[in-house]
């Protein structure tokens, strides 16, 4: 059923469709609205069989999420920034004890300095802790992901962030496809735990393996993740029978064919790229996009498969490995260390900065011309910084960064209104 | 079965001989159709509080719902000393997450439960002090607020124990801990901090409220038999001498903890809904010396420059404790 919904909407009346048996709800922007909307249905009695549960920390959001899924319920949560470093802990122990806990990311940038807005520095952080990450480009792909990733997490036993960009797509009204109860329904079978709390056949659960077993139990991990590179493209091929639609899958193209330059991109900002991409293409230049939606388990073969024929790739990332460059280009790298294909990562959106098609088309056109930096940062104001360079090498007490960088810039906040 | 129709205690302990008891009166410990919840062979030391309070509280609650039990359990020693994998000694469906959450693990647990309609199934939670009063305070708390149906019961010895014997915010004062050092001019644990949680679980109103020692054993059971009677968020804090953290004799563990009962530095009481409602008084009562001497982290206190200053400090928090909660017996 079409709708013209909020993306946070969309996702709520998703996740409904999928029977979650217990959820926890605890507030941080930008996923607030799932949740409230999850919360609204199981009080109005909308949404029956299911606990949704207000707790006190994302932390025990998560634990309680643990406790429901180990006693054999199908369990929900949503985070964001802050919440999800605060949840950590717990996020190592659900993937660690075979979780399979569905948990949207509305991803967003972590401080300091607090900011609210959209980057992928959240999720990313959380990107070896053993949970699957999908990624979603539109509020459809949003929707549709959760969906199949219940199922997903159910068949390997494994805990899924469903990562979608804060406010861009949480908060934009957009047309979704609604699946209908029975569709959902034929797609998703109840949840059959491998391991479950039953006083009928007790089990001790989370208890201490030394370095006998460890490392096979560590490995296990990663070789669940390796047969959801399998399983991602077949469940994607059900769900195109069962819902008509393609969503999910490893990677996906776009006029890569015959591409000389690539652009890897992970979300919301692959729509930007596309558009600009479209009038490069008109223009006569042969440049193509490759969107990962599967970050972890990293599909190496099918980055490699897409990158192989490229002259070029440019790694357009939201998150920044300060120290180093970018996440996401090191993991291309290593789908890419068997060719002599040049690599660039652009830094950019840090913190909800806006990517424009402007800023898009003219690195695109230098990066044809490999007249960019290996390392290099999108739209960065070199001047500010290097204005807080000078103040910090002359004052010895200069104050906090974030303010003297605000000052520079004009901005006070009570003048704005 | 027959019994002996006799009052008689054991000298010096008040405690009587389950044979000598009716057989409703009998410890579930004393049946040998006990369910074991935690069986032996495990790894706990010599004399080890918590682990006679773990058996004793478990199989109590496990006899109050018919086998159906479900327990969360915080990182500590008795996850340690109880589930070295491929071992375990839980004979009861059991679940260790981290450290801080064994109240939200609990919470979820019984939230499964009840959506999935088996109301028969009860859920407890359980950790040592260092799990309950410092870092899974918060889940606690919210636990408590939200009254879920969850009995929770913190096996209180004072201090980090597994880790090797730090202070916790349950470590009373003076107590030498390895980061409470026995040095300087207040050696040991300062005065005038840490927290008393059952006072803050009362401040919850949850339903039940209690606090027992391993050295009535007979009375624990009573409050894990009323604690399982009703619902929502019950809280039962149960003090459990160590013996390598205290430095005190393997074959001491029940006298010291009748002594800290004794002398009013741990008061026994349960209270409903933020309301005291039974006090176990003091049977004798015991000058906090007799407490603290046999215990080698409070040795400070009674070396070469005996510390009577702080001794009378001490005393006087177990004065305190005797009039709060009405501790002695009439005209006691």
């Amino acid at each position: 059923m079409l709708k013209q919904i909020e993306g946070s909407r969309a996702v709520a009346e998703a996740v409904a469709l999928c029977r979650p048996e217990v959820i926890c709800a605890y507030p941080i922007s930008p996923q607030t609205h799932i949740v409230e909307g999850l919360g609204e249905m199981v009080k109005s009695g909308e949404l029956k069989h299911c606990e949704f549960i207000n707790v006190e920390s994302e932390f025990a959001a998560m634990s309680v999420a643990i406790g429901a899924s180990a006693a054999g319920a199908r369990a929900y949560t949503a985070t964001a920034s802050q919440g999800l470093l605060f949840m950590a802990e717990a996020v190592y122990n659900a993937s660690g004890l075979g979780l399979p806990i569905v948990m949207t990311v509305a991803n967003r940038a972590v401080g300091a300095p607090i900011n609210i807005w959209n980057d992928h520095s959240d999720a990313l952080s959380q990107r070896d802790s053993g949970w699957i990450q999908l990624f979603a480009e539109t509020n459809q792909d949003a929707l549709d992901l959760h969906i199949l990733a219940f199922k997903l997490a159910e068949e390997l036993s494994l805990p899924i962030m469903v990562c979608m960009d804060g406010f861009i797509l949480t908060h934009a009204f957009e047309r979704i496809d609604m699946p209908s109860q029975e569709q959902v329904d034929a797609y998703l079978p109840p949840y059959a735990p491998r391991q479950v709390l039953d006083p009928q056949a007790p089990v001790s659960i989370g208890a201490m393996v030394g370095p006998e077993a460890f490392m096979e139990v560590r490995y296990l991990a990663h070789a669940k993740q390796m047969q959801a590179l399998d399983l991602i493209p077949q469940l994607t091929t059900e769900f195109k029978t069962q819902f008509g639609r393609d969503s999910g899958g490893l990677t996906r193209t776009y006029c890569a064919e015959d591409a000389d330059t690539l652009i890897v991109a992970m979300g919301s900002v692959l729509g930007t790229i596309k558009d600009v991409v479209d009038e490069m293409r008109t223009d006569g230049h042969k440049i193509g996009v490759l969107g990962i939606t599967t970050f972890r388990p990293f599909p190496l073969a099918a980055v490699q498969a897409a990158l192989r024929d490229a002259k070029r790739v440019v790694v357009l990332e939201k998150n920044l490995a300060i120290g180093l460059g970018g996440i996401v280009s090191t993991n291309v790298r290593m789908a890419l260390a068997a060719l002599s294909i040049g690599m660039y990562t652009v830094v950019a959106g840090l913190g909800g900065r806006a990517i424009t098609k402007k800023s898009l088309h003219a690195l695109f056109r230098k990066a044809e011309k490999d007249d960019i930096e290996l390392l290099s940062f999108l739209d960065l104001d070199q001047n500010a910084v290097d204005k807080q360079l000078e103040r910090e090498r002359n004052t010895r007490r200069c104050g906090p960064i974030a303010e003297n960088l605000l000052r520079d810039a004009g901005i006070v906040a009570a003048r704005n209104y | 079965m027959s019994f002996q129709p006799v009052k008689f205690y054991q000298t010096g302990t008040f405690t009587v001989g389950n044979r000598l008891l009716a057989p409703e009166e009998r410890s579930v410990q004393a049946s040998a159709h006990r369910f074991n919840s935690l069986t032996s062979g495990h790894r706990a030391c010599q004399g080890c509080g918590e682990a006679l309070g773990a058996r004793y509280a478990i199989d109590a609650a496990m006899e109050a719902c018919h086998g159906q039990l479900i327990a969360a359990n915080a990182t500590g020693c008795l996850e340690v000393f109880t589930t070295p994998y491929p071992e375990t000694s839980w004979q009861i469906p059991w679940m260790h997450s981290v450290f801080g959450n064994a109240a939200a693990v609990a919470t979820g647990i019984a939230a499964a439960l009840k959506v999935k309609g088996r109301k028969e199934v009860r859920v407890i939670a359980q950790g040592g002090d260092g799990g309950t009063t410092d870092i899974g305070f918060g889940c606690l708390s919210g636990m408590f607020e939200r009254n879920d149906d969850v009995l929770y019961i913190c096996y209180d010895n004072g201090g980090y124990m597994n880790t090797g014997v730090q202070r916790s915010s349950a470590t009373p004062p003076a107590a030498r801990t390895a980061t409470t050092m026995a040095v300087g001019p207040e050696p040991g644990n300062p005065f005038g901090q840490g927290k008393f949680v059952p006072a803050i679980a009362m401040a919850h109103d949850i339903p039940y409220v209690a606090t027992a020692t391993v050295a009535d054993l007979h009375d624990l059971e009573a409050k894990v038999r009323r604690a399982m009677e009703l619902h929502g968020a019950r809280y039962i804090h149960i003090f459990v001498p160590c013996p390598l953290g205290w430095g005190t004799d393997s074959s001491d563990t029940i006298r010291i903890a009748r002594l800290a009962k004794e002398t009013g530095l741990f008061p026994v009481f349960e209270a409903e809904r933020g309301e005291v409602t039974a006090v176990l008084k003091i049977r004798k009562r015991t000058p906090v010396e007799d407490y603290l001497k046999p215990q080698k982290r409070f040795a400070h206190l009674f070396g070469e420059h005996p510390r009577s200053d702080t001794i009378a400090r001490i005393q006087a928090l177990a004065d305190k404790n005797i009039l709060k909660y009405g501790l002695l017996a009439e005209g006691g």
